[in-house]
Formats: C-alpha cells, sequence, structure tokens
C-alpha cells in the first residue's frame, strides 16, 4: 500500500490514489442526496413546529382509554389469523415453487424462467399493494388480507427454499436416483429432507414478519386492526390509537420471540 | 426402526423432526383444529368473496394492455419515490452511526446501551406504514412524512446491523489502539471503524435497495412517492393505469436489486 522507495515520515492509511477514489464517492453520494433533498417537494417551515405536534399527539394519547381494550380483542386476532393463514397457504405454495425455481430440479429452462419471474414479481410488490388488489377482486376483508400476505410471502420464502435446494449435497440425489426412484421420489426422500430445516425455518420467519405486515393491512381494507386503528386515528380519537399501537406492539415482540425461540431449536 | 436379522421389506423415511409419534400426531390435530377455529372465526362474506374470481378476471381484462400514456405523472411519482429513498438511506446511513455505538453492548455504558435498544427495538416494531401515518398527521401531506419515515425506519435497521457486527469484532484491535493511549475517537476511527465499516457499507446499500421497495407504498397513506398514484388509480378502477405502474415499479425494484447486489459483491 505505501508507495516505494523511502518510508514516509507520517503513516497514512490510503494511498493518494485511493484517496481520490473514496473522495470522489462522497462527493457523488453527497451530490445525489442534495439532488433529491432540493428537488422533494419539501415545506421545511413544517419541521420548525414538529416538536410541538408530536409532543401534542403524545398528550392526547395519554391516558390511554383501557376500556377500549374488550373491543379490539377480535380485530387483534383477526390480525394473528389474517397473518398465520397466510404463512400456511404459503407453505403450501412455495415449496412446488421453489422446486420449479431452483437451477438443479427445474424440468427446463422455461419452468425455471416462470418460477423465477413469479419469484421476482412476488417480492417486488408490497403487502399493501397486493392488499389493494385483492380488496378490489374479494371486497373488503380479511380474505383479501390473506391473499396479500400469502402473493407476498411466497416470493420470499420460494427464493431462499429454492438458494437452499441449489446448495443441496448431490450425494443423497445420486443415490437415490441409482435405485431406479422415479423423479418425484428423487424429491421427496433425496432432495426434500435436505432443505426442510430451511423450509421450517424460513415459513416461522416470515410467519412473525406477516404478523407486523397484518397489523396495517386494515388501512387499505384488508381486515385486521389495521381498520379500527385507520378509523380512529381519522376520527382523532387519540386514546383508542395508544391502546391498539400498545396492543400491536406486545403481539409483534411476542411472535419476533416464539419465532426466534423456534427457530433457534431448529437450525 | 426394527433391530431384527430379516430387514423390512418396505423402507420408511424416519420423521425428520419430531421424532415421536404421538407428539408428531398430535401436532398435526393442533395445526388442524387451528386451521378450522381461524377460518371459521373471521368474519367473512362468502357471497363476495365467491363473486371474487370473475372479477379477478375482469380486472385482469381491464389492465391489458398496460397504459403508459400518463407518463408525466408516472415518471413524477416514480422520481419522488427514489429521491426519498436516496435522502432517507443517506439520513439513516448519518444517524445510524451514534445509535449503532450507543447499541454496542462492548462499547457503549450499560445504561446507553438499554436505551439504545429499546429505541431500536420500537421503531422497528411498527410496520412503516403506520409510522408514515403518524408523521403524516404531524407533518401533513406529502414527502416530507415519507422520508421521515423511511429514515426512521433506516436508522433502527442500520444500527442494529452495525450493533451487532461491533459486538462481534475482535477485541485484541481494540485493546492495541487503547494501549498506545488513545481517546475514545481515536479508537472509534483506528480499531472499529476498519473492522466494521466494508459490512456498514454493505448494509447501508441493503437499505437503499429496500427504501426503494417502502418508498412505492407509503404514498398510499399520503406520504408521497408513487403509491399516492397506484392508490388512486384503483380507487378509480384505472386498472390499466394501475398496471403500467406496477411495472414500472416491479422495474425499479429489480434495478434497484441488481444494483445492490453488484455493490456489495464488489465491497467484499
Amino acid at each position: 500500500m505505501t508507495p516505494t522507495g523511502a518510508s514516509p515520515d507520517i503513516w497514512r492509511r490510503f494511498s493518494p490514489r485511493q484517496t481520490v477514489i473514496r473522495t470522489f464517492w462522497m462527493i457523488v453520494i453527497v451530490f445525489i442526496v442534495v439532488w433529491s433533498l432540493s428537488n422533494l417537494d419539501i415545506t421545511w417551515i413544517y419541521l420548525l413546529d414538529a416538536h410541538i405536534q408530536a409532543g401534542d399527539l403524545l398528550t392526547r394519547m395519554f391516558p390511554p382509554d383501557w376500556g377500549y381494550t374488550g373491543r379490539i380483542m377480535d380485530p387483534l386476532l383477526e390480525t394473528i389469523h389474517i397473518a398465520t393463514l397466510g404463512t400456511v397457504v404459503t407453505f403450501v405454495i412455495s415449496i412446488p415453487l421453489a422446486f420449479l425455481s431452483a437451477s438443479n430440479t427445474t424440468p427446463n429452462w422455461v419452468t425455471w424462467f416462470i418460477g423465477r419471474f413469479i419469484l421476482v414479481s412476488s417480492r417486488s410488490i408490497n403487502t399493501v399493494v397486493w392488499a389493494l388488489m385483492f380488496v378490489a377482486i374479494f371486497g373488503p376483508g380479511a380474505m383479501a388480507g390473506i391473499w396479500a400476505i400469502t402473493f407476498r410471502s411466497i416470493g420470499f420464502m420460494g427464493k431462499l427454499i429454492a438458494e437452499a435446494i441449489e446448495e443441496i449435497d448431490n450425494g443423497p440425489v445420486e443415490a437415490i436416483e441409482a435405485t431406479g426412484a422415479g423423479r418425484l421420489k428423487v424429491l421427496l426422500i433425496g432432495v426434500l429432507p435436505q432443505v426442510l430445516p430451511v423450509i421450517l425455518g424460513t415459513t416461522i420467519y416470515r410467519w412473525d414478519i406477516n404478523i407486523r405486515e397484518s397489523t396495517v393491512l386494515g388501512f387499505v381494507g384488508a381486515g385486521g386492526i389495521g381498520i379500527e386503528l385507520y378509523s380512529s386515528i381519522n376520527l382523532f380519537r387519540w386514546p383508542e390509537v395508544a391502546v391498539m399501537m400498545t396492543a400491536i406492539f406486545i403481539i409483534v415482540v411476542i411472535s419476533e420471540f416464539i419465532s426466534a425461540a423456534s427457530r433457534s431449536r431448529i437450525t | 426402526m426394527s433391530n431384527s436379522s430379516v430387514p423390512d421389506t418396505v423402507w420408511k423415511r424416519p420423521p425428520a423432526f419430531i421424532t415421536n409419534p404421538t407428539v408428531r400426531m398430535g401436532a398435526w390435530v393442533l395445526l388442524a383444529a387451528y386451521l378450522v377455529w381461524s377460518v371459521g372465526s373471521l368474519d367473512m362474506d362468502w357471497e363476495r368473496v365467491a363473486r371474487g374470481l370473475p372479477r379477478a378476471g375482469d380486472m385482469l381484462a381491464r389492465m391489458f394492455p398496460p397504459d403508459f400514456s400518463r407518463q408525466s405523472l408516472l415518471i413524477r411519482g416514480v422520481i419522488e419515490s427514489v429521491q426519498m429513498a436516496f435522502a432517507a438511506s443517506f439520513i439513516g446511513m448519518i444517524l445510524a452511526i451514534p445509535l449503532g455505538l450507543a447499541a454496542a453492548s462492548n462499547l457503549a455504558p450499560r445504561s446507553v446501551y438499554l436505551a439504545a435498544r429499546s429505541l431500536i427495538v420500537l421503531s422497528r416494531t411498527f410496520h412503516e406504514i403506520l409510522i408514515a401515518i403518524f408523521f403524516v398527521k404531524i407533518f401533513g401531506f406529502g414527502p416530507l412524512a415519507g422520508l421521515l419515515t423511511l429514515s426512521v425506519a433506516s436508522v433502527s435497521f442500520i444500527s442494529k446491523m452495525i450493533a451487532e457486527d461491533i459486538e462481534n469484532m475482535n477485541m485484541g484491535q481494540i485493546e492495541a489502539i487503547r494501549a498506545t493511549g488513545a481517546s475514545f475517537s481515536k479508537l472509534l476511527i483506528y480499531a472499529v471503524q476498519p473492522q466494521v465499516l466494508p459490512r456498514y457499507l454493505g448494509v447501508c446499500i441493503y437499505r437503499l435497495d429496500a427504501n426503494i421497495r417502502h418508498s412505492t407504498v407509503v404514498g398510499i397513506v399520503g406520504a408521497g412517492g408513487i403509491g399516492a398514484t397506484l392508490s388512486a388509480s384503483f380507487k378509480r378502477y384505472d386498472y390499466d393505469f394501475s398496471l403500467a405502474i406496477l411495472l414500472t415499479i416491479i422495474a425499479l425494484v429489480f434495478i434497484g436489486e441488481i444494483f445492490s447486489t453488484w455493490i456489495r459483491s464488489r465491497l467484499r
């Protein structure tokens, strides 16, 4: 790194060339950020009284209307059901899809391409956008939420499972093939047991992400606690909002804990 | 299974996880019971759902061909989304450094560590869109709310990642620099920063990619970007325009992902 010849008097971490390259990238980053900030239609003056507004919001939330707790139990349960049922449906769909998208188990390049295309589109579209679509199809309610969760999760799980399938040990597969087993048997006995821990791990991980996602599905009408939360916010019933935020916090933290604990047992 | 001298003629694959058959059956029964209970308890209008499939067909039919004619609206929305993502990633990148240091148990005092960790947990728990609604209430409609939402999400994500990285770093170099009598800031620059910088940059780039994805939806609750246009097009049954927006989002996310993977592979 250091220039040849006489050793420099002062130690520097970077050679002049490295310094130039680093400075160049920093300037590029600053330029992009300045361009972005100056082009955005932002009324900066709003920032000035932000702390007053935020403080106002917080004081309006206290004391939380704990009497409201009984009324949110059903929507809260619905939120959990949407996340869980969505994850169950995803589990069923994503496994065959992962086999289709993994380069070593897919029948031919056309199926591989179809599989990959489904995975990429599923992941590119946010759960809430999927929810918008399914609300238009099924009408407002939990059904739209379940399908929104499913369509977003397929891409996530399918991708991770497909990657796991591509990294399996080929020995067992060849051994099963050598017995003259059919294609399906090879997948079931040679491949599936090797990726089962990954499948279960990603399912549980996605479940806890889905709990978090399903709390906001109601904003677009797709069921769960979000419906009540959005209407309370729009009606400025802040003490009720405080109760719901607490409830959401509790279920998300619990689900994250369950997910982390069970995943550490699997792997 | 059997230890007799004559092997079983039919081989059965041993169960992978739960070896106790009773427990395994119990798990399946519980799962089935849960499915029945949860589906039954959901308040669903089955008649409306049944009408869904023909409606889906109708919607698909009306989506094609995608209508790119309102280009200026589309491009303005997309650029606003991307700008929010860039600026928010930068803000997150800067603010995450102090918060990440404070959340590392091997550098920060216990009280600071706990405060920083609870801040991270609190902001990670709430979905971006939920945070966006609050910012819309505080700052009004527009990209400022979206920018701040994405910034909060970025700060908590990046600082959690660097805190973990700092906790896993090699303490030998810390001790070596400390032994020279260096101050805390020198310690950070010469012992901590070289060890965590590559991963920090990787996490920031990943977050930029994630922000691009999220910036397309915060608009649904009024926080700027293409999401508002998308949501409006759904409400007006302009499905062909919706598809045009969705295809643009997919392309944008795809480019972002390729860019992110490329940079991160070069950083390694």
